[in-house]
């Protein structure tokens, strides 16, 4: 907390999530088919189990509002993740079920009507904030036209994924969408969640929502690798790729393992030219909260040595989510200069639009 | 750097390898289209036996999908976790600069080249004419 008070003026928050308080505030946002296929079809509201309502962890206990919709306007987001923590600016990466329909069409519907949604509610009324864009990754074709719909609009910094979608993200099905978002200097941010398309682990469902979060950690690393091996960064050699509430601890012992059986298996995968570890420092970026383990200093530095670059990690809140009380963002360990590195550089360095002065898309 | 005379040059056809034993050292001598290069037989990753490896040639890639073959049977890939290794140059192919193979030069001399006392001929012995294998080690 005092790190944080007294480090920064300039702190930028990568992950912060409001939430869709209705299927209804989106209505406004969908021509006139869909608006009445979803009335006419009762199509319920689309919340994920990804984040059941009553977790723990969905909603800090004091930013359960009293009465409404957590995280759902820009009074709360103001009030509860900007002003406490003395925000300059915080990307909005909203979890809607917008990734998990069958439908593409209605996918991107959905995704258009959850990016105005967003601009008219929280971009439009908030200068501190800004934005990913959600895309239907149902359809690549689709989500690259989302993203060109939006482009122009320098608020919109970064392209949303899911870390479990219907296919691996590094395969060539997906690569139109990273050409879209290197061509505008949008980082993809592949944020924990699932299209639950499959199992959330590879031998099938767990039981219990504690696995289900958990298992993320492995769909990042199944992640990393096929991003790495498929050769997205040989293609897209700007392409910065941020893992959003990863967690970051496993990513060291990750990289060293795939890249012990890459010097002996390169041959099959040759446009990875160089060790795995260096193409991953060089392209991931990974947000801070929800911090894997409360390390000591000491421990801390060992970390960092690991993952062998000051670089990498990205401040965040994971606004509303339960990962710490107060304002402890930051834990102790951390020491003042890295902790100034994480919430401003590292950010600056990682969306080239949070640099370069705003347009809003709109002709001056 | 002491020399040794480690053979006659048609003992190894172009392709083929082989391993000699210098002052207690196992070295692997390949062939490769009348040229001869000397590896130390234990790859810098584990020890195993290089000679044993598979000898392939180059995989290397323009852009993901594309994939160039070039210098068939120029790479020696270790037996045992299939690190490759240049044959010309004993660098690994997966990181050049910082994982290698110790090489010893391999020279081809006549016969009348070979001057008494200059040359060790522990391992062999040279008593007919022809062209021989020196290794500096």
């Amino acid at each position: 907390m005092a790190i944080l008070s007294s480090a920064s003026s300039n702190v930028i928050d990568c992950d912060i999530h409001p939430t869709v308080p209705s299927i209804d505030a989106l209505l406004p946002y969908m021509n006139e088919h869909w608006q009445d296929t979803i009335v006419q079809r009762g199509v319920h509201e689309l919340e994920t189990i990804s984040y059941p309502k009553n977790a723990p962890l969905t909603v800090r206990p004091d930013w359960r509002p009293k009465k409404g919709v957590p995280a759902a306007n820009v009074d709360l987001i103001r009030k509860q993740a900007l002003d406490p923590f003395g925000t300059s600016i915080a990307i909005l990466n909203c979890l809607y079920g917008v990734q998990l329909l069958m439908s593409e069409d209605m996918a991107s519907s959905f995704a258009s009507a959850v990016n105005d949604w967003i601009t008219a509610e929280f971009l439009d009324k908030e200068p501190r904030l800004r934005a990913s864009i959600v895309i239907p990754t149902q359809s690549p074709e689709m989500a690259v036209n989302e993203i060109e719909r939006l482009a122009n609009d320098e608020r919109f910094v970064s392209v949303l994924m899911l870390v479990m979608d219907e296919n691996p993200l590094g395969r060539r099905l997906y690569w139109p969408i990273y050409a879209a978002a290197e061509r505008h200097s949008l980082p993809i941010c592949v944020h924990a969640g699932s299209t639950y398309k499959h199992p959330v682990t590879s031998v099938g469902w767990p039981s219990y929502y504690t696995e289900d979060y958990a298992s993320n950690a492995a769909a990042f690393h199944n992640m990393v690798t096929s991003f790495i091996c498929e050769g997205v960064f040989a293609k897209f050699t700007d392409l910065k790729i941020v893992l959003a509430e990863s967690g970051f601890t496993w990513f060291p012992a990750h990289l060293w393992r795939l890249t012990k059986f890459w010097r002996g298996l390169r041959a099959e995968i040759p446009w990875v030219d160089r060790p795995p570890i260096e193409i991953a420092r060089e392209h991931f970026r990974l947000t801070l909260q929800p911090i894997d383990a409360p390390p000591t200093t000491e421990q801390f530095e060992q970390l960092m040595n690991h993952m062998g670059s000051d670089e990498m990690l990205l401040y965040s809140t994971d606004y509303p989510h339960w990962q710490f009380d107060e304002t402890n963002v930051i834990p102790e360990g951390i020491p003042k200069d890295l902790a100034i590195k994480i919430m401003e550089q590292n950010p600056k360095n990682t969306y080239p639009r949070l640099s370069a002065p705003l347009n809003n898309g709109i002709d001056q | 750097m002491p020399k040794y005379i480690i053979g006659k040059v048609d003992q190894i056809p172009p392709g083929d390898r082989k391993l000699v034993e210098i002052r207690g050292r196992q070295i692997a001598i390949f062939n490769l289209s009348g040229d001869f290069f000397g590896i130390l037989d234990r790859c810098p990753h584990q020890g195993a036996s290089l000679c044993k490896g598979r000898i392939v040639g180059l995989v290397e890639s323009e852009e993901p999908g594309q994939y160039t073959f070039s210098r068939q049977n120029e790479i020696i890939r270790c037996p045992w976790h299939g690190w490759e290794f240049d044959i010309r140059t004993g660098r690994s192919r997966c990181e050049p600069n910082k994982i290698r193979a110790t090489q010893y030069p391999v020279t081809v001399n006549d016969k009348d080249q070979l001057t008494d006392g200059e040359y060790i001929t522990e391992t062999f012995d040279v008593d007919v004419a022809g062209q021989y294998l020196v290794i500096t080690v």
